[in-house]
């Protein structure tokens, strides 16, 4: 597989949440352009639940684009001829990184459910691990959308000085009683294929496939708008005159699931779906601080950028709103949009000229910023 | 050798003089690198300038979605939001100036929101179309209808300014609130500003006035030092 590799935690170990202590273990990572010589323009990319660190190029399984070409590359936002930009694939996750799937190093076995239970922090901080070997003291910008939105709130509150600029995009600061059932349905799902075996399938031949595609399929849905559904598929049927009365993909949505179900299964594991969806579920950033969430942010030096999306239903405004609420509550440098789509939760994956152009706005003021202040 | 990969931004420069007249005024009043909040900040003009000219350390708040996209997109720091919902959140002495332009009229609670102002900023900076305007005055008098002016100049019901005053409306208003007024600035219809003592001349003469104000000392405000 194509990137980097950096194996962490072996001198100390990564004390995560659940208490078990994890090291050494390994994070994969890729990298778009060069870092400058003060090495101050890194910026790390967040991935969503079921991304990866294959953001900018083809990705190595499937042969698809990678996931936010739309907002990373040359000219882009996102521009690697002007910033350093680092996307590792998450703790839990299946592209190369410590995970499920991946050999216990104790034991010379796949992990399976023996892998420890771990949390958005955690990822976090196996992430500034990361950072910290690439010699990296500030990060520029941490960036990322939904779960990815999570790991940035993440970052700026655990490490305060070492961001300067945060973007959630699509997120909240926890994952709603609603978000949490449709994980769970996922779940669920998994479990109850027969080839899911408590997790240890790697050397039965068999995988879980059906009940992880059943997963995507729902999850799916929730990434989409009701709107943008009915634009796209509407009633029409699939390849056929009239309706079978019976239980194909007569209708074009059903097909469209079907196939986002079938092409999920190629690339991701169901035990990393299970631990990283699990992760997203216990994230509530202000539990952490007391049940008051602007506790999170207090004193912060780092500049915001939150963005919300009309049609998005899964992290829908309210969800952002409450963040720059918290930040509000501590006179944080915060700008908030909320950007006009019937796209939904996938917006900000998507085409949106108006996510490019706040986005690139604001990284350019927040330069222009830093500059005045280190000049 | 090393590149500098983040230029310094895009934005063309903005003259001196660039920005709306009654702005400049208010722009005046903000002493240089200090913070500041601009309550209904359009699409930043007054934050940039400030911000090239007082290097001050600026943020916004917009109701509409699309001005704030073009001033975030601008660089500067601005939320989506409604003053009369989000000043609450924020913390007491938060800035040094917490600016409410030509927007007053139109809050349902004015009071309240004078209030925030002054909690939140060791000083807020206000402007207002004056109602005591002669040319109100005279077209209320004379033809019976309500004023369309120049400073006002939508019909009465499509006006979302729900709550006029004139300069002696407000002074009064600033002294029952214990609001002290540190300076005041009116613009006649000529643009001339002059006139900075409150006097029923002022009020029949100005179009708009800007106010600088301060938590006063019998104020009922918190007082947090300054």
């Amino acid at each position: 597989m194509p990137g980097a590799r950096e194996v962490l935690g072996a001198d100390i170990p990564l004390r995560l949440d659940c208490g078990v202590e994890l090291g050494p273990f390994t994070v994969a990572y890729r990298t778009y352009g060069t870092l400058n010589e003060d090495r101050s323009n890194a910026i790390l990319i967040c991935h969503a639940l079921t991304g990866d660190q294959f953001v900018a190029e083809s990705h190595p399984i499937t042969g698809k684009p990678g996931w936010w070409e739309e907002m990373v590359g040359p000219g882009k936002p996102l521009d690697p001829t002007r910033y350093f930009l680092i996307c590792a694939n998450v703790l839990g996750g299946c592209m190369g990184t410590s995970g499920p799937k991946e050999i216990n190093p104790a034991t010379g076995q796949r992990w399976g459910l023996e892998f420890p239970m771990i949390t958005i922090r955690d990822m976090v901080r196996a992430q500034k691990l990361l950072i910290d070997r690439l010699g990296i003291d500030q990060l520029f910008c941490v960036i990322g959308g939904s779960m990815g939105g999570m790991q940035v709130l993440e970052w700026a509150s655990c490490y305060p000085e070492k961001v300067y600029a945060a973007v959630p995009l699509a997120s909240g600061a926890y994952h709603s009683a609603q978000n949490i059932a449709f994980h769970e349905v996922g779940r669920q799902a998994i479990i109850a294929d027969p080839n899911w075996t408590q997790g240890a399938y790697y050397d039965a031949g068999v995988r879980p496939s059906r009940g992880l595609a059943v997963a995507r399929m729902a999850a799916h849905i929730t990434y989409l708008s009701e709107t943008a559904l009915h634009r796209k598929f509407g009633r029409r049927l699939q390849d056929r005159e009239a309706i079978t009365y019976g239980f194909e993909a007569d209708f074009q949505v059903e097909s469209y699931l079907r196939h986002q179900g079938i092409t999920f299964v190629e690339r991701f594991d169901a035990n990393s779906y299970l631990y990283i969806t699990r992760a997203m579920d216990y994230f509530d950033l202000a539990a952490e601080h007391g049940d008051v969430l602007a506790n999170a942010f207090r004193d912060t030096p780092v500049r915001f950028l939150v963005v919300s999306f009309t049609s998005d239903w899964l992290f829908p405004t309210s969800e952002s709103r409450e963040i720059v609420r918290a930040l509000n509550a501590v006179a944080a440098n915060v700008s908030f949009v909320e950007i006009e789509t019937d796209k939904g939760h996938d917006a900000f994956l998507l085409d949106e000229p108006e996510l490019r152009a706040t986005l690139e706005g604001f990284l350019t003021g927040a330069a222009e910023h830093r500059g005045h202040r280190t000049r | 050798m090393a590149r500098d990969p983040i230029p310094a931004g895009g934005r063309p420069a903005v003259a001196p003089g660039k920005i709306r007249r009654d702005l400049q005024l208010v722009a005046d009043m903000v002493a240089p690198r200090t913070r500041v909040l601009d309550v209904g900040c359009g699409d930043g003009a007054l934050l940039d300038y400030l911000d090239r000219e007082k290097q001050v350390d600026g943020r916004g708040i917009e109701i509409d979605n699309t001005r704030v996209a073009d001033a975030v997109a601008q660089g500067l720091s601005v939320i989506q939001g409604d003053a009369e919902t989000d000043l609450p959140d924020f913390p007491d002495g938060a800035f040094d100036y917490v600016i409410l332009s030509q927007t007053l009229q139109a809050m349902r609670e004015p009071k309240t929101i004078l209030e925030d102002l002054l909690r939140i900023g060791r000083r807020a900076i206000v402007s207002f179309p004056n109602f005591g305007h002669w040319a109100v005055r005279l077209q209320v008098m004379f033809r019976g209808r309500m004023p369309q002016t120049r400073a006002l100049d939508d019909p009465w019901y499509a006006t979302p300014n729900i709550h006029l005053c004139t300069i002696a409306d407000f002074e009064a208003l600033c002294d029952e609130m214990g609001i002290e007024v540190e300076r005041r600035v009116a613009l006649t219809r000529t643009g001339r500003p002059g006139l900075n003592r409150q006097s029923a001349l002022a009020n029949l003469l100005s179009e708009q006035a800007v106010y600088l104000l301060r938590r006063g000392t019998r104020g009922s405000g918190s007082d947090i030092g300054a």
